[in-house]
Formats: C-alpha cells, sequence, structure tokens
C-alpha cells in the first residue's frame, strides 16, 4: 500500500476521529465534508467514543493478502456509545465468546505488516470488556 | 522554585497471553526442575512494542488527567523497537494526541532504558522548558528459543508522566544515582534475532555489582537506609536475583512484595522495574519512601528515591491496578506461542 | 426516448480459460453476436469490467477491444461499478440508443481473473469496498456478506438449512447447462458441510470468480425485426447507490439501492413484481441472494428461503430464479456477470433457454449489484410479439 494513503488516514485511525454534523448532529467515521443525512457541508472534527457495543460480527477463515498469520480473526460491526458505526476488528477475544450485544473498548494494534521491510500498519481494534 | 520532579500520572500494561514456564521445559527438555519462573506474559499476534506503550501511555494519561497536547517529551525506553530505524516515539506520540510540538526519542540501555527516560525527563522538566515528560520503558522481549532466558523473556510496560513537584503530584524524585561501566555481559548484534549473554557472568558482576552500587551510593548521598524506605522495586530478570539482591543490600520481603511481578509475567525487560513500580504506587500510602533500581546490561544501574504525596488515593481509581490487570489471562501453548513471537518463518 | 431492443447475443463459457486473453474472450462473444446480428456497422461500444487493471495490468479496454473486434472506429470506454460493471454497461448502451445518439451499440462484459493468483483474486474483489475502512482492517466480501448473515438470521430466524436451499437451487438450474462454470448438482447437506470461508457463511454460499465474457447487441426497437425475428425490449431501467461501506447502512437486513433500482426499473416498465416470470438475481452469496429476491418485491422481507424451499423459484414456480446457474454455479467473472444475466433473459423470451426454459416467458428481469450493496443496477425485459 502507498505510504502516503496510510499516512494520511494516521490522525483518524490512530486517535478515532471522526466527523460530526453542526446542523443535525450526525456523526460519521471517517470524518467527511457533507453530511448524508441532511446535505450539510458544515462539519467539525470530534473524537469519538471509545466504547461500544458488537451490531454482528463475522469470523475470517480465507483471508485477504496479508492477513494469513492473523487466520482466524473476527471483524465486526460495532456501535459505539456516540451513535456511530465502525468496523473493525475484535482482538483477544475467541470466536465463540462473542455475541450481538458484547460490550467492547477501542484499543491501539498492529492491523499488519508490509513484509519483512516495508512498514507497518497500526490502527483501531476493539475488545471485550471484562 | 521546586527542585523535585513528580509524576502527575502512571500507567502500566501487560499483554493477556500467558505460557507457562513447564510448557516451555515440556518443550526443550527441562533438565533440573527448577523453572526461573512461573509463567510470562506475551504479547499478541497484533502487538508489540508501540501498541503496549501506547496502552500504557493512556493510563497514565487518565490517570494524570491533563491535555496531551501538553506532553513536550515522549521517550521509549526499549530493546525491542520494531524498526531499527524510525523512531517508535512518534507513533506513541501521535496515538495519544502529543504531536505535533513533543521532542521524542527512543531510548537503549536493555532493561534499564526506562529509567534512562525517567533520567531525561526528570531534567527536562526541572529546567523549565518541558512542562510534562512522559517516560516509558516497556518490551517484547524475545528470547532463543531453548535457552534459558527464554522461560523469562516477556512483554509488558509502563508510563510515567513527569512534572514539576506540586501538590497534582503523586510521589516525587527526591534522589537519583547512575551507576555505569562498560561490562558487556548480554548484548545483541545488528542483524542478529536473539540475543547473547554470559550466562553466569551476568550475575555477580554485572546484576548485583551494579544495583549494590547504584543503590548504595544513593543511599550515602542521601543519608538513607533500607529501614528508611517503605517499599523497594528491583529490576526482576527472575523470581530469584531481586529478592537476592534485596537480601544483600539489606531490604525486607515486605518491602519488595508489592513490586515484585515477575514469577507471574517474567520479565519484560525495560518495562521490568517499571511495572513493578506501579505495582507499588498502586497500593503506597502518602508519606511512603518507595526505592527504584533497574538494571540494564552492558551495564549500569539507575537508583532512584521517590516519596508518596496525599493526592496519590484519589488517583487509584477508575484506572484498573496492575495487579488487576495481571488476573486477566489466557493460556497458550509453545504452538502458538511461536507464532505469536514469529519464531517460525514461513 | 426511443424504445430499445436486444437483437444479438454471444458469451463464452465461463471456466479458467488458460488459453484465453481478455481480448480474445471478449472478440470471441462479441464475434458470435455480430455474426447473429449482421449489422453493417457499430456506433459504440461499452465494456463492463472491474478488475483487468489489477488482473491484466491493462486499462483502455473500450479502445483495446473495438480494435481487436475490427470495428472501425466507435466511441468506446470501459464501465466499472465493481462487480455490476456489466449491468451498468448495458445502462449506458440503453441510454445512449434510447436518447437517439446512437442506432446501433454493442455492450459487453468480460472478466478474466485466472491471471493471477486466488488470493490476488480476492484482494482485486475487495477493491469494490471500502479500502481504508474496511479491506484496510482486513475485511473480505465474504466477511462483510457474513455479517449481514448473521444479523438477518438474528432478526428474521431463518435456518442455515433454509439460506442453502439457494445454492442448491442454482446448481440444479446449472446442471443442465453446459456453460455453466460448475454444471453439477449439489445438497443441502454439502453446503452445511462445506467450510467456513467467513463464519456463518461456508464455501458452497459463496460464488467463485471464473473467466467469461458475454454480450448483447442493441437497437432501436422500431428497426430490431430487420435484423431479429426475435427482438427483446428493454422495457425498464433503474439504477442506485448506497454507501460504500457496509458499516454506514441504517439497516443491514436490506439493501435500500436494490429497491430504489427495481422500484425505478418497475415504474418505467409499468410492470408489477408479481408480474416477472423470470429473473436473473445477483447471488454474490447465498443470504445476498435471498435478500435480493426480497428487496426486488418477489417476497416478503424474511420468507424469501422459505419460498425457495418450497419450490417458489423453480420453473414452473411463482418466479423462475437462476435458470443460467446464478453466480454460484454459472461463475462469477465479476464484470460480466450483469451480460450474462441479461443472456440468459433473452434467450428465456426468446424460447431458446433450452432444459429450463419456462413456459410462455413475458417478463423477465436482471438485478446486478456492485460490491455488498453499493450499487444495484435492474432491468426489465419484455417479449415482442
Amino acid at each position: 500500500m502507498s505510504v502516503p494513503r496510510y499516512w494520511r488516514e494516521i490522525p483518524r485511525r490512530y486517535r478515532l476521529i471522526g466527523s460530526k454534523c453542526t446542523n443535525c448532529g450526525r456523526t460519521y467515521f471517517p470524518p467527511r465534508n457533507v453530511c448524508r443525512e441532511c446535505g450539510s457541508k458544515r462539519m467539525e472534527e470530534v473524537k469519538l467514543s471509545e466504547r461500544g457495543k458488537v451490531i454482528t460480527w463475522a469470523v475470517i477463515y480465507d483471508p485477504p493478502r496479508g492477513f494469513e498469520k492473523y487466520v482466524p480473526y473476527i471483524i465486526a460491526i460495532v456501535e459505539l456509545d456516540d451513535g456511530t458505526r465502525i468496523m473493525t476488528q475484535i482482538t483477544d477475544c475467541e470466536p465463540d465468546e462473542i455475541r450481538i450485544g458484547t460490550r467492547v473498548y477501542a484499543v491501539f494494534r498492529k492491523i499488519r505488516e508490509e513484509g519483512e521491510s516495508g512498514i507497518i500498519y497500526y490502527g483501531y481494534k476493539f475488545k471485550p470488556l471484562q | 522554585m521546586t527542585k523535585e520532579a513528580g509524576i502527575i500520572g502512571y500507567g502500566a500494561y501487560i499483554p493477556m497471553y500467558r505460557i507457562k514456564a513447564s510448557e516451555i521445559g515440556k518443550i526443550w527438555g527441562n533438565h533440573n526442575g527448577h523453572l526461573p519462573v512461573m509463567e510470562k506474559a506475551v504479547a499478541g499476534i497484533d502487538e508489540d512494542l508501540v501498541t503496549i506503550s501506547v496502552e500504557a501511555a493512556k493510563y497514565a494519561i487518565r490517570r494524570a488527567k491533563i491535555d496531551p497536547k501538553e506532553i513536550g517529551a515522549v521517550y521509549i525506553g526499549t530493546e525491542s523497537k520494531p524498526y531499527a530505524v524510525k523512531p517508535s516515539g512518534t507513533i506513541v506520540a501521535e496515538a495519544i494526541g502529543a504531536t505535533p510540538l513533543v521532542v521524542t526519542a527512543d531510548f537503549e540501555f536493555a532493561c534499564k532504558a526506562g529509567t534512562e527516560a525517567f533520567q531525561a525527563c526528570i531534567d527536562h522538566v526541572l529546567s523549565g522548558r518541558i512542562k510534562y515528560a512522559m517516560a516509558i520503558g516497556a518490551d517484547t522481549a524475545q528470547g532463543r528459543p531453548g535457552d534459558q532466558l527464554e522461560y523469562t523473556a516477556a512483554s509488558g510496560g509502563a508510563a510515567f508522566i513527569f512534572t514539576k513537584k506540586s501538590d497534582k503530584t503523586l510521589a516525587y524524585c527526591e534522589g537519583a544515582v547512575s551507576f555505569v561501566t562498560d561490562t558487556p555481559d548480554f548484548w545483541r548484534r545488528a542483524h542478529e534475532h536473539y540475543p547473547m549473554h554470559a550466562e553466569r557472568f551476568t550475575g555477580e558482576p554485572a546484576y548485583f555489582h551494579h544495583i549494590i552500587s547504584s543503590v548504595k551510593t544513593l543511599m550515602e548521598n542521601m543519608g538513607l537506609r533500607p529501614s528508611d524506605f517503605k517499599y523497594a522495586v528491583f529490576h526482576q530478570p527472575n523470581a530469584k536475583f531481586p529478592v537476592k539482591v534485596a537480601k544483600k543490600l539489606g531490604f525486607t520481603m515486605d518491602q519488595i512484595k508489592p513490586g515484585l511481578l515477575s514469577p507471574e509475567i517474567g520479565n519484560c525487560y525495560a518495562g521490568s522495574s517499571l511495572v513493578g513500580f506501579a505495582a507499588t504506587l498502586d497500593v503506597a500510602n502518602p508519606g511512603d519512601r518507595i526505592l527504584l533500581a533497574s538494571y540494564g546490561s552492558g551495564a549500569g544501574s539507575d537508583a532512584f528515591s521517590f516519596v508518596v504525596q496525599d493526592i496519590i488515593l484519589e488517583k487509584r481509581n477508575p484506572i484498573p491496578s496492575v495487579r488487576s490487570l495481571i488476573k486477566v489471562r489466557r493460556y497458550i501453548d509453545y504452538s502458538i506461542y511461536v507464532k505469536f513471537r514469529g519464531k517460525i518463518r514461513a | 426516448m426511443r424504445k430499445v431492443a436486444v437483437i444479438a447475443i454471444g458469451y463464452t463459457k465461463i471456466k479458467e480459460h488458460w488459453n484465453l486473453s481478455i481480448r480474445d474472450l471478449f472478440t470471441e462473444a462479441a464475434i458470435t453476436a455480430l455474426n447473429e446480428a449482421a449489422i453493417d456497422r457499430v456506433d459504440a461500444l461499452y465494456v463492463g469490467n472491474m478488475a483487468s487493471g489489477y488482473c491484466q495490468h491493462q486499462e483502455h479496454l473500450g479502445a483495446l477491444m473495438a480494435d481487436y473486434m475490427g470495428l472501425k472506429s466507435p466511441p468506446a470506454v470501459k464501465i466499472e461499478a465493481a462487480d455490476a460493471s456489466g449491468g451498468m454497461a448495458l445502462r449506458e448502451g440503453f441510454q445512449a440508443v434510447a436518447s437517439g445518439l446512437h442506432d446501433f451499440v454493442v455492450v459487453g462484459g468480460v472478466e478474466k481473473m485466472s491471471d493471477v493468483l486466488t488470493s490476488d483474486v480476492t484482494y482485486a474483489i475487495a477493491m469494490g469496498a471500502d479500502q481504508e475502512y474496511e479491506a484496510f482492517i482486513g475485511a473480505t466480501f465474504a466477511a462483510l456478506s457474513a455479517m449481514v448473515k448473521r444479523i438477518y438470521q438474528h432478526k428474521y430466524h431463518v435456518s442455515d438449512e433454509l439460506i442453502a436451499t439457494l445454492p442448491v437451487h442454482c446448481h440444479e438450474m446449472a446442471s443442465k447447462n453446459p456453460y455453466a462454470q460448475y454444471p453439477f448438482k449439489i445438497t443441502v447437506e454439502q453446503v452445511l458441510s462445506s467450510p467456513f470461508v467467513a463464519e456463518p457463511l461456508r464455501l458452497l454460499e459463496c460464488s467463485s470468480p471464473g473467466d467469461g465474457a458475454a454480450i448483447l447487441i442493441l437497437c432501436p426497437l422500431e428497426k430490431a425485426r430487420n435484423f431479429t425475428d426475435t427482438p427483446v425490449e428493454i422495457a425498464g431501467v433503474g439504477a442506485a447507490t448506497d454507501t460504500i461501506a457496509l458499516y454506514q447502512r441504517d439497516d443491514l437486513t436490506t439493501f435500500k439501492a436494490i429497491i430504489e433500482a427495481a422500484n425505478m426499473a418497475y415504474k418505467m416498465a409499468r410492470v408489477e413484481p408479481g408480474e416477472v416470470d423470470v429473473a436473473e438475481i445477483h447471488d454474490s452469496f447465498s443470504i445476498t441472494g435471498i435478500i435480493s429476491l426480497e428487496d426486488l418485491g418477489f417476497f416478503e422481507k424474511g420468507e424469501a428461503a422459505k419460498a425457495i424451499y418450497e419450490g417458489e423459484v423453480a420453473p414452473g414456480g411463482k418466479i423462475a430464479v437462476n435458470t443460467f446457474g446464478g453466480l454460484k454455479a454459472r461463475g462469477h467473472p465479476a464484470g460480466a456477470t450483469g451480460i450474462y444475466q441479461a443472456v440468459e433473459i433473452v434467450k428465456q423470451l426468446r424460447g431458446e433457454a433450452g432444459k429450463n426454459q419456462v413456459d410462455g416467458a413475458e417478463i423477465g428481469l436482471t438485478q446486478n449489484v456492485g460490491g455488498v450493496g453499493g450499487t444495484a443496477i435492474v432491468h426489465i425485459f419484455r417479449r415482442l410479439r
């Protein structure tokens, strides 16, 4: 993956920065320029909630390139406490430990590496609250 | 004008995976049944030095209740940098929101790299140039398969935020000594994957000599005796060494117990004494004096005397204590362990 | 707007065509169609394709195919909308003729996935998802659809066995069609014992990539009978988009883009869902096919799987679905699928569909989707007497 493409998304991925429509209040991740709900272009950056609940999930056994060593891993749609939805991996969790509604919180993890000599991609994952 | 630096926030992070030393012993034919620790913490396959540092740093910031933008320095002390060239500090600083006006660097001095960072942070804040300075000691240490050190090389770390002593700081540093000589007891050459060590030489001339020297010098300088301290935390490469050095110096088991975690989590190298220090702060009371003595191969020891302040009692909740964090664990076998640690190459 | 008819078709079997390049595949199908139509000029060419850049390192397919088809110099362009590329290319061709701009238009779809490794194919297909916020974290289309399956089952209490009836049905249809990639039957037991690709989706619930090309030739309806005795009218077209990322949708058990596209097409064709005799739907996965049947208005929400089980989608049932085998058994050369769907409907309405012919089929529908509902395109076809 290109370095500029990864670098550009760093602040939002590292710190869960989304955008909020100053007109209707809807929040988005990642940030956007135009609100899908009301069409307003007056969006402001917001730090999103770091806790949420699982809406649905899948366990990947057939990975895309670059993710082979992580199989099996869990992908989920999480609804954050502030209402924003996000797609994320669920880590430190066995496939049979997760349910619709499981409470989770954000952690900073490695997403993958570009082989032995490329850069390392970091980002958010979520793990179940103890 | 205060001449002392204080800690306004601290946090530790230990990965949840554990491998029992007996499991390692099973694979490598452990001869005499002696296991240097019970079990050790293993970084998950998506964890590394950077991710561990970020988690510890975030706890520290929450405890400190400061705006991360006001952190003017982020130093990571480690020997498990994921990049040989590219600072881990920039990734951590970005993740915690301290960028862009921050000085950052990665420190290396084996297991005392974390306390190296302490030394720099203390001077940063006392000079008046930087308001908050964060020191992190963390590692995802690797032991050569089958080697003695494989039983103990573990993952974990802790972060400490320094600032000028005030009633907002939970402990202040009243003295520090660094005792360093060129002693090659343990090393890793640039393109090697695993370290080498000089076996029994790592004991007396290395670990014991440097810690005993730094601590004795500190106590002499400050006119203190072991009984003046409520607690003492030593670098913990295994379960025996810290107990032995405490005894040699005249400290009791009660003094070192709260900070002695290596039997349960192994040796997280640059994080080792710092995690022990964090666990001690978790139970210390205002007025308690704590000795912190690290040891880094190569070799050297940093000794500090900290005094706990009143506000520590307010700073406990809701950040989980180190002991409560390490209670959450999942055991893995040797095959998963070598996969997680990248010891098998595809 | 003029009325538009399909006057000729051409297509290849779907398989790993090791000996045919992407231009060979396309031109082979195109020549079949051109021979059938016997037109003396082509005014425009639209080539639906998703991944030629990644798989063949070849873009500019419009000019390439026009060149190798031996056409003089028509305007030509590649149309891309993930795996709705074929359907969207057809829509472009339709617009060109309906607007009066062009008379004779060739619309095709082609995909050649066997040129790269399987892991590369998965990677290329995932380019239809949100790269930075879905693919970046390791999601695959199977995983996205698996998440939809889980929440659909949670809401509508439909069992794995019932959902498995769709791939079983598609294979039943394909077993009578030698041009399908997998012309053999499978059972529900086989589906449920196949390994998980992304739990809860199993291998035999997922369509597979393949190589193939399919072509339609369009012209104004008023001229169609000069070229064929069995012109088929494109009576309605509807298309819509939704958020590219699945997690940004409001309801994960329905695809708004499909509903909107279908409504647009039904309105234009003046047809009710109940009047459709035969449909080619986008069963990229068992669950997406089932939701498609509901979102197209053929069955109530939560009821499609049961209807399949009860034989409602076989020829003779309420509506014959995927008589060419669907994406699952016909194969899914991503950018070509939309045209293969149209080819089957045209054959059905001409009475040339072979063993799976629906007697007296008059109204047919194709539904082609990009990604997990990011784009949806529906065409409605009508037999002309």
